[in-house]
């Protein structure tokens, strides 16, 4: 069996010094970010004038979609109707209010399932760096477990948490779904700590071996900070999973006050307001970035680790 | 060296300020979950109920019994559990994790047949909601105007109906029509690639008022459509009905009594969106629903007129009804040339005991409980039945 790690992670690039001007470039890249969004749009009313109405055929095959109002809303019908109350019931908030709140709801079981993943992918890659044979055990494993489609698993968590009281503590939905996040954080996050746990080179870990240094103290002083480049991104794609995660665990359990339940909520009225359900799946999205963004925040403090990102 | 701890304290700074986000969630979370217990009194009985899909009015009866005290008043705490999409409410019952569970009688049947271990205690709905819905120019009146059209259909067991029907009225449904799966809106069928597509009273058929016509620039009008209602064509099958865990009701004097106690406050609930359909709509926007005022006081009235009248009571089973949903189930083959059931269900799968008692105490009470002269409003649909 070939190494996991060298399967699945990217070729380790060569050393690259972080640039002095690292504030300029973090500017530059959130203004890219930003005329990404705008471009997008722009294709999107592209794709709405060059495509007719009724879609694209060939012969009786549908290859594009239609581009009505009714399945394309106008960009800034989606922003109008973003920022009009939900529904006519007194007192009903805007959707964008009802979006934040719903996303700060995701973002939080997220954020847990993503610590959980996290935390749980770590300690899996100590282990497999630790004993070889645990790698070659755990490997087709880890690899199976996320071959297992989601839906299929929620029902049963769900199912399982609902008989969990220990004590006073009784599992609540929201758990479930942060459980199914982490599920899906833990996967990048193993195979990015264990491929950075092996990259120190021969030569530095021999040195540890010849100063009669212990396991522990080789992870914490040598093999820990040599991973942080391969770990950082990692924990990144664990971010933005983690919000898939939680999104389709929503979706499936129907937990209430997500981004995930306001998307089907709102895919109801698909037919008489369009521009309603486009926005909940804007916002799903853009919490997919802040989620990732947020957790690259956690670099900031570690750039002297970070001489060769793998992007 | 010093640099060095200091950039490593702030990333476990910055890492500790993510895991009280995290852990912060434990409580937002917490706090928002219990959908509808607002009281945990001591001596009341807990009960959940799963919901077959999200807060809507289509379960306004058991969210007025909870708001009005009915469940309180009978000493029961009740909780209700909203559905999800692949939450099957009576597997979810059949596993213990709730009391009772609201389903559709042919889904539950099957369920029953692998093994799941449910009766059926009170049948709310009395008719069919499920109707199958054309532009009218198409002149699809009857199943037998099906022939050689395109039709729409959710699958996932909620085609049985409209099989029925057409196999009915003569046709083969492999052959005679063109059959599509349909999505959770009507765009397919507004832009046209569906003749006739199958439509809930109380949900789709009003998202097609809600919609504009592009023609006109108007909403569409009840006039531009034809409906199948298989209520008239004679192979409806019941729909929501409150389930409950055959075992426990077979051994659990308790339980027995909860039973009674909760179909009869639920049943007050829904007398109560008979009697008040506005402060029912109210009620389940209320409790977290996010469809528009106008798309729930119209599913409020089409619930209400799936229910009312009910000359036996509200909530007892129709032999004659279900005697037909069985019949159905057992002899109509799908596209897959599969039957909803293949054996005739066992006397477990329904019972009128509890619900005779629940209604006997209501009729104490004074309550009317059939709605013999029940009259449905009128609701007039908003854009997006915002």
């Amino acid at each position: 069996m070939t190494d996991l790690a060298t399967t699945l992670a990217p070729e380790r690039t060569a050393p690259v010094p972080v640039r002095p001007r690292e504030r300029s470039t973090a500017r530059r890249r959130i203004l890219v970010g930003v005329l990404a969004v705008l471009l997008l749009a722009a294709l999107w009313e592209l794709v709405k004038v060059v495509v007719p109405d009724a879609g694209g055929h060939l012969g009786e095959a549908s290859v594009l979609p239609r581009t009505d109002d009714l399945a394309m809303p106008h960009v800034w019908d989606i922003v109008e109707r973003v920022l009009q109350p939900e529904t006519s019931a007194t007192g009903s908030p805007t959707v964008l209010g009802a979006m934040l709140s719903a996303c700060w709801f995701t973002l939080r079981v997220a954020l847990a399932g993503w610590l959980v993943g996290s935390v749980g992918g770590l300690l899996l890659a100590a282990l497999m760096q630790r004993w070889q044979l645990a790698e070659h055990a755990l490997v087709p494993w880890v690899v199976l477990s996320q071959t297992v489609p989601l839906i299929a698993l929620a029902p049963l968590v769900v199912g399982w948490g609902g008989r969990i009281h220990i004590g006073a503590f009784e599992w609540q939905r929201w758990m479930s779904v942060a459980l199914i996040a982490s599920y899906l954080a833990f996967f990048p996050v193993t195979i990015g700590a264990l491929r950075g746990f092996q990259s120190p080179p021969a030569a530095q870990v021999e040195l540890f071996r010849a100063q009669a240094a212990t396991w522990n103290r080789t992870m914490l002083s040598l093999r820990l900070p040599a991973s942080v480049p391969y770990l950082l991104p990692a924990l990144r794609l664990g971010a933005a999973t983690a919000v898939v995660g939680a999104i389709v665990a929503e979706v499936s359990t129907g937990t209430k006050g997500g981004i995930g339940r306001l998307i089907i909520s709102y895919a109801q009225s698909a037919s008489g307001d369009p521009a309603k359900p486009w926005a909940a799946i804007a916002a799903a999205a853009l919490l997919g970035l802040l989620a990732a963004g947020l957790v690259s925040l956690l670099g900031l403090g570690l750039g002297r680790y970070r001489y060769a990102e793998v992007r | 060296m010093r640099l060095t701890r200091r950039t490593a304290w702030s990333a476990v700074g910055v890492a500790a300020a993510l895991l009280l986000a995290g852990c912060s969630s434990d409580d937002g979370g917490g706090s928002e979950e219990p959908a509808a217990s607002d009281s945990a009194g001591g001596d009341l009985t807990p009960v959940k109920l799963q919901l077959q899909w999200f807060t809507q009015a289509q379960f306004a009866g058991y969210y007025a019994a909870v708001d009005q005290g009915y469940y309180e008043d009978e000493g029961l705490d009740v909780e209700i559990v909203e559905g999800g999409t692949d939450i099957v409410p009576q597997s979810v019952l059949a596993d213990g994790s709730v009391d009772y569970a609201i389903a559709w009688v042919p889904k539950a049947l099957a369920s029953r047949e692998q093994g799941a271990g449910i009766t059926d205690v009170a049948q709310i709905f009395q008719r069919s909601g499920t109707l199958q819905v054309s532009f009218a120019d198409k002149g699809i009146t009857s199943a037998a105007d099906l022939e050689g059209k395109t039709v729409g259909n959710w699958g996932y067991g909620n085609e049985f109906e409209l099989f029925a029907g057409m196999t009915k009225a003569g046709l083969d449904p492999a052959t005679d029509v063109t059959l599509v799966q349909q999505q959770f809106d009507m765009n397919a069928f507004l832009a046209g690639d569906i003749d006739a597509a199958q439509a809930m009273t109380y949900n789709e058929y009003a998202q097609l008022l809600e919609a504009e016509n592009p023609e006109t620039g108007e909403l569409y009008t009840a006039d531009d459509f034809t409906a199948v209602d298989w209520n008239d064509e004679g192979t409806a099958m019941l729909q929501d009905a409150i389930w409950a865990n055959s075992e426990k009701l077979a051994s659990d004097e308790a339980y027995q009594d909860t039973t009674v106690k909760f179909i009869k406050a639920s049943l007050k609930g829904w007398i109560f969106a008979r009697d008040n359909p506005e402060e029912a709509r109210d009620l389940v926007v209320a409790a977290g629903s996010q469809l528009g005022n106008s798309h729930q006081l119209w599913m409020t009235n089409e619930v209400n007129k799936l229910i009312w009248p009910s000359p036996d009571g509200i909530g007892m089973i129709d032999e004659d009804a279900w005697t037909q949903t069985v019949d159905v189930a057992l002899t109509t083959k799908n596209d897959q040339g599969a039957t909803v059931i293949t054996t005739e269900p066992d006397a477990e799968a329904y019972t009128n005991e509890y619900v005779e008692k629940a209604l006997a105490e209501l009729q104490d009470e004074g309550v009317d409980v059939s709605g013999e002269d029940f009259e449905p409003i009128d609701v007039t649909l908003e854009a997006g039945g915002k």
